[in-house]
């Protein structure tokens, strides 16, 4: 599902954000990955979407060679993957429904299974009711369920989430927390950055920690391992 | 695009642009008049343009070549004249104009008053000599039709030609005018043209500004970059049609009457003025083709460098 091989990340300004990671990832994995601001946990994610390309080394993504990837061929690999990040990025002037729908517009979906599957999604997430409310009329919780809404809308086989919960507040956190796992066991593999201590801990599932751009631990079912 | 893309999408995409053309009021405005002035000034430049050719052409049309022949050439000589001067390639038509018809011709032209005076020169008394209209394919060829037939004459040895009269110096003349207001209006054209693509392009900046966040989005879902161009596009296509669809109403309705107020002064002046039924799909053709270009291209030069991303 998603492999590399002794991967390296340099940023233009000389920084060695990842130094030679090699890890694979299966299909339906729940993936924590866990260590220090400025790790490399975020270069980790981006290389899996195409957002930055790797320095060195191999890199496969749902059967796409990420080295040989042209630039064209990004769309219809990120079709596959669903993101989420700490500040929701919803579109501002779009519904809940509206921001869900987009995700398949962008893909052309039919119109019908467009407005069939968005509310399907929104009743997933547990926000049917909310449809027609605007991101600034929503709390934090709900934003991010709409996101998590749009990044599944598309039925991807990846969710790439960057500290999905780094913006709410415990309760809150427990609640996106439990529909991603529910999203796992219907078979989507989620890849998870964290600084969540007490999630990490309590939902065990696979950490991989990352330290000044190496991984230096692996652990299925392990724990969240540092102080904060 | 390489598949066909959904009714709906195009339907989207059409939206899509139409509404960024209402969110940047203001500069959509800006660029839309921006394109108006341009192709206001365009179009008054091709009318005058269309309306100077067609004269230039009336004129030309009405370029042929006299031949005055001696006095002392003889029918024969005459005929051999005759069938070399329509052998050559530049002749459309040549016409022999024997003495008396002259005299007929020139009593015409002088009229009634004029006629007296010419009174008792007909039959052997006429002086005047027989004469060859010659007329060419392509008016600008004249001078060199003339250059050929002095040719023609020279190598007898023994000239028949008495004097050739084709208006010297004036045709060169008009030819020069007609290329220079061609040339003068090209450029002023395309100056203008610059400057409202260069307003369009930062209009459309100014939307892929405001959607940068929306464009990042887009692209994190996986839509392709012709996806995204596309509003884009319209967006610009909308500009470059609303900008010249005003000033192509606004010129045509101004020339009809202009050309309806002043047919009794250009017909004394033989000028004919060419009809609004005439110019206007020109007109309206070259005017909004040029403004969605315009529009077009300028939302293609603003989104160029954003996708490379």
């Amino acid at each position: 599902m998603i492999e590399m091989q002794d991967v390296w990340k340099t940023y233009p300004d000389g920084t060695h954000a990842l130094r030679g990671i090699t890890v694979t990832i299966n299909r339906n994995e729940f993936v924590y990955i866990v260590g220090p601001s400025g790790a490399g946990k975020s270069t980790f994610m981006k290389l899996i979407y195409r957002e930055e390309r790797p320095t060195k080394g191999q890199l496969f993504v749902n059967g796409f060679n990420l080295e040989k990837l042209r630039q064209r061929k990004i769309p219809y690999l990120r079709r596959n993957i669903g993101v989420v990040f700490q500040d929701y990025r919803l579109l501002p002037r779009m519904t809940a429904a509206e921001n869900v729908a987009f995700a398949m517009e962008v893909i052309e979906a039919p119109r019908k299974l467009i407005k069939k599957r968005t509310m399907e999604v929104l009743e997933l997430v547990g926000l049917k009711d909310r449809a027609d409310a605007y991101p600034n009329q929503m709390s934090g919780g709900e934003q991010q369920r709409v996101a998590i809404a749009r990044a599944i809308v598309n039925n991807p086989s990846v969710i790439i989430a960057d500290e999905p919960t780094g913006n709410l507040d415990p309760e809150t956190s427990w609640g996106i927390m439990r529909l991603l796992e529910e999203i796992n066991f219907r078979g989507t593999t989620i890849v998870m950055a964290t600084h969540n201590r007490e999630i990490v801990n309590t939902m065990r599932k696979r950490v991989i920690a990352i330290e000044k751009g190496v991984i230096v631990r692996d652990e299925v079912r392990g724990e969240y391992g540092y102080e904060d | 695009m390489n598949t066909a893309m959904k009714i709906s999408t195009v339907a989207r995409h059409l939206r899509e642009g139409g509404r960024s053309v209402f969110r940047n009021g203001w500069m959509s405005f800006a660029s839309a008049s921006a394109i108006s002035i341009s192709l206001f000034i365009l179009g008054v430049f091709l009318l005058l343009t269309f309306n100077i050719n067609q004269w230039a052409r009336d004129v030309e049309n009405q370029v042929e070549i006299s031949i005055f022949l001696e006095l002392d050439a003889t029918p024969e000589q005459i005929n051999l004249l005759h069938t070399e001067i329509a052998a050559l390639e530049e002749v459309s038509k040549v016409r022999f104009i024997p003495k008396d018809e002259g005299l007929e011709l020139l009593k015409e032209r002088i009229g009634e008053d004029g006629a007296l005076l010419l009174e008792g020169f007909e039959g052997d008394e006429n002086p005047l000599p027989d004469a060859f209209t010659v007329e060419v394919y392509e008016p600008r060829q004249v001078s060199a039709a003339a250059e050929k037939i002095l040719e023609l004459d020279r190598k007898r040895g023994e000239p028949l030609i008495w004097r050739i009269n084709y208006g010297q110096g004036t045709i060169e003349m008009l030819f020069k005018i007609t290329d220079v207001i061609r040339i003068v209006g090209i450029a002023l054209v395309a100056g203008l043209a610059f400057t409202a693509m260069f307003l369009i392009a930062n209009t459309i900046k100014l939307t892929i500004v405001a959607r940068r966040r929306e464009i990042g989005i887009m692209k994190l879902v996986g839509a392709t970059n012709s996806f995204i161009r596309w509003p884009f596009f319209i967006e610009g296509a909308l500009l470059g049609l609303i900008g010249s669809v005003i000033p192509v109403v606004v010129l045509l309705a101004g020339y009809d009457q202009l050309v309806k107020a002043s047919r009794l002064e250009m017909t004394v002046l033989l000028i004919r003025m060419i009809p609004v039924s005439e110019v206007a799909p020109k007109v309206a053709g070259l005017l909004i083709g040029i403004g969605l270009l315009i529009g077009v291209w300028g939302s293609l030069i603003s989104i160029r460098k954003f996708l490379k991303v």
